[in-house]
């Protein structure tokens, strides 16, 4: 009961966070991971590998199974088949959401979700990591380790003035990076990222795609995209998922040269972007 | 003394306080000191109804501790109120001793006359005013316990948790009807004469008890807005918006809604022990659906999520319950109905929401 009362945060009742083991260079393995929905195959023996640092694009038509990958790898969707290892050590199948969120695994949602009657300085401190356990959040101060830790972060995200208003009036861009900001002050290793910039202006994507690839490089960040334009302004390295799989991986220029990922996807978008 | 900043910034939350120091003072005063000729003079009966008051007033605050900080939305928080009630039903029953028709020392009237015997194992201690007071938060608590510990974490949310919740007081209101429950089946527990030796029918006792339940609802109020201001608060609004977020930013949100839920439900069960010796009885039937039921439409009334709108809700429709009642008894479920389909369509925040709308345009 002590026990209950002092874990309201994760990481398995005794397990202490441990520290990802990265020194393959290597910060997120899945391999050969497969899930099934009533009979429609989601993930189709999937095999992806995310560099320590790596700045990660996903691309793919509806369905290849984008949101269902983030699904599996936060801990949402149990995968019938295959390994997830965070680093070298951390098997991500044996955690929970939470449990997940704690280890440095970030998540942004496709649709923003932030705590709209909250202010943006309360949604980041609802964020903030090494706060979580009950005796932690039966408090009504910030110390000032923690509003800095807060200040940088807004400052990062460009949301400094906007500090104290309440996150339920942010403009749908700042919402985003206002969620952006929550997943930063989780110091994750890890940031997937779903769909950053739909529904924003041009110089919102602009600053969307600076602040990812600022990012980069301190965290690796997978971000799944549909806008092509955006998807050439910030990534190295994309990877096409095509009915659950791998379809093909590497340079932008490259896959755009690609039969069959011209088949699949990119011929339509050309078509229309 | 300072008071701190969550209460500062909290003016409804200090008026209620203020009124409630105030009837602490008027009401005995008028009681007490004013002659029962004068019109000035409020009877036992008024003190007493006031203090009954007061004890919904509890449970509304702890309903909307889940309903608007969590977004549980309880409909069997009657339940956790009754075996609060029961509980400190159980202290009264015993400190009848050799009183009661029967005259047995030990057992109450009703196990006299179901031929028992022996005291079942589950009465034992309950002599004792310390133990009645630690079961009477321990009891719904650990209830809520479990009850949350199953449900959440096998995340049954919306809908469903209100049916299961409802489904939980109806079961209760049936086992408690029988008699072989050892709870004194439908006619429940009554005859009380005294606690702690002071005589519950005394004015002086009636009085005790109106104040005990102000301070209750001073506490009760106080502690709830306490916790929503922390960090803890926070997460509580976050869990009711948008669970999955809370839950990817790493909070435990089943162990959170368990331990808040039960919390909730020892104010509950507080407010029903004060309850109980103020109306002299407690029966299965404070169980019944629709206590929970009503209990959600005061705090929707007063306005959900304001804790002070909860407060103020449940005083106005009981006062308007008691006075219709007795007017027109026969229409009082169909104000209740009405009420509730009113104020969901045209005051979505309650009153506390319009009175704040209005002070915000003025």
């Amino acid at each position: 009961m002590s026990e209950l009362i002092s874990e309201l945060d994760a990481g398995g009742m005794h397990a202490p966070v441990e520290p990802v083991d990265a020194s393959h260079g290597i910060l997120l393995y899945l391999e050969g991971v497969s899930v099934t929905f009533d009979g429609f195959k989601a993930i189709d023996n999937l095999s992806l590998y995310v560099a320590d640092g790596e700045l990660r694009c996903v691309i793919g038509p509806n369905g290849a199974g984008k949101t269902t990958m983030m699904d599996i790898i936060t801990g949402k969707t149990k995968p019938d088949a295959g390994r997830v290892f965070f680093g070298q050590t951390i098997d991500l199948l044996q955690l929970d959401e939470p449990a997940i969120a704690r280890i440095g695994i970030g998540r942004k949602f496709q649709k923003p979700t932030v705590i709209e009657p909250l202010t943006v300085l309360e949604n980041l401190e609802l964020a903030m990591s090494g706060a979580k356990r009950l005796r932690g959040l039966l408090t009504t101060r910030l110390a000032g380790a923690e509003r800095d830790r807060i200040a940088a972060v807004l400052e990062r995200v460009g949301l400094t003035a906007q500090a104290g208003r309440l996150a339920g009036i942010l403009a749908h861009g700042q919402k985003q990076w206002l969620e952006i900001g929550m997943l930063l002050m989780q110091e994750p290793r890890l940031l997937l990222v779903d769909e950053p910039v739909a529904g924003m202006t041009p110089a919102e994507m602009e600053r969307t795609a600076e602040l990812l690839k600022s990012l980069a490089g301190e965290h690796s960040v997978v971000v799944v995209e549909h806008d092509m334009g955006f998807v050439r302004s910030i990534a190295d390295k994309v990877t096409v998922l095509h009915q659950g799989r791998v379809l093909a991986e590497g340079a932008l220029e490259d896959l755009q040269a690609d039969p069959r990922v011209i088949e699949v996807y990119l011929g339509d978008g050309h078509a229309a972007g | 003394m300072r008071v701190p900043s969550w209460l500062r910034s909290d003016r409804a939350g200090l008026a209620l306080l203020a009124v409630l120091a105030a009837l602490a003072l008027v009401v005995p005063a008028l009681n007490l000191l004013v002659a029962a000729d004068h019109p000035l003079h409020l009877s036992a009966y008024t003190v007493t109804l006031l203090g009954k008051y007061l004890c919904y007033a509890l449970l509304a605050v702890s309903v909307d501790l889940v309903w608007g900080y969590m977004g549980i939305l309880s409909l069997g928080h009657a339940a956790f109120f009754a075996l609060g009630g029961y509980c400190f039903g159980m202290y009264l029953m015993r400190q009848i001793g050799a009183r009661g028709v029967y005259g047995d020392p030990v057992l109450p009237d009703f196990m006299v006359f179901l031929n028992w015997t022996e005291l079942p194992w589950y009465w034992l201690g309950f002599d004792q005013f310390w133990f009645a007071a630690l079961m009477v938060l321990a009891a719904p608590g650990l209830l809520a316990f479990v009850f949350g510990w199953f449900a959440f974490r096998s995340r049954v949310s919306g809908v469903y948790l209100s049916i299961i919740t409802q489904a939980l007081t109806y079961a209760l209101m049936l086992a408690f009807f029988r008699n072989e429950m050892g709870f004194g089946g439908n006619n429940g527990l009554t005859d009380f004469k005294d606690a702690l030796g002071f005589p519950l029918h005394a004015d002086s006792t009636r009085i005790v008890l109106f104040l005990l339940s102000a301070l209750a609802l001073a506490g009760g109020y106080l502690a709830c807005r306490w916790l929503v201001s922390t960090r803890l608060g926070r997460v509580l609004v976050a869990i009711r918006d948008a669970e999955p977020r809370a839950r990817f930013l790493g909070y435990r949100v089943e162990r959170v809604k368990t331990l808040v839920f039960a919390f909730s439900a020892m104010l509950a069960g507080l407010a029903g022990a004060l309850y109980v010796p103020q109306v002299g009885i407690i029966n299965p039937g404070e169980f019944a659906p629709l206590n929970s039921i009503e209990a959600v439409i005061w705090v929707a009334v007063g306005g959900r999520g304001t804790l002070v709108g909860a407060v103020v809700g449940a005083v106005l429709v009981n006062y308007a319950k008691t006075w219709l009642t007795g007017a027109l008894p026969e229409v009082w479920l169909f104000a209740l109905g009405g009420l509730f389909v009113a104020v969901t369509l045209l005051l979505p925040r309650g009153l506390v929401g319009l009175l704040r709308r209005r002070g915000a345009t003025a």
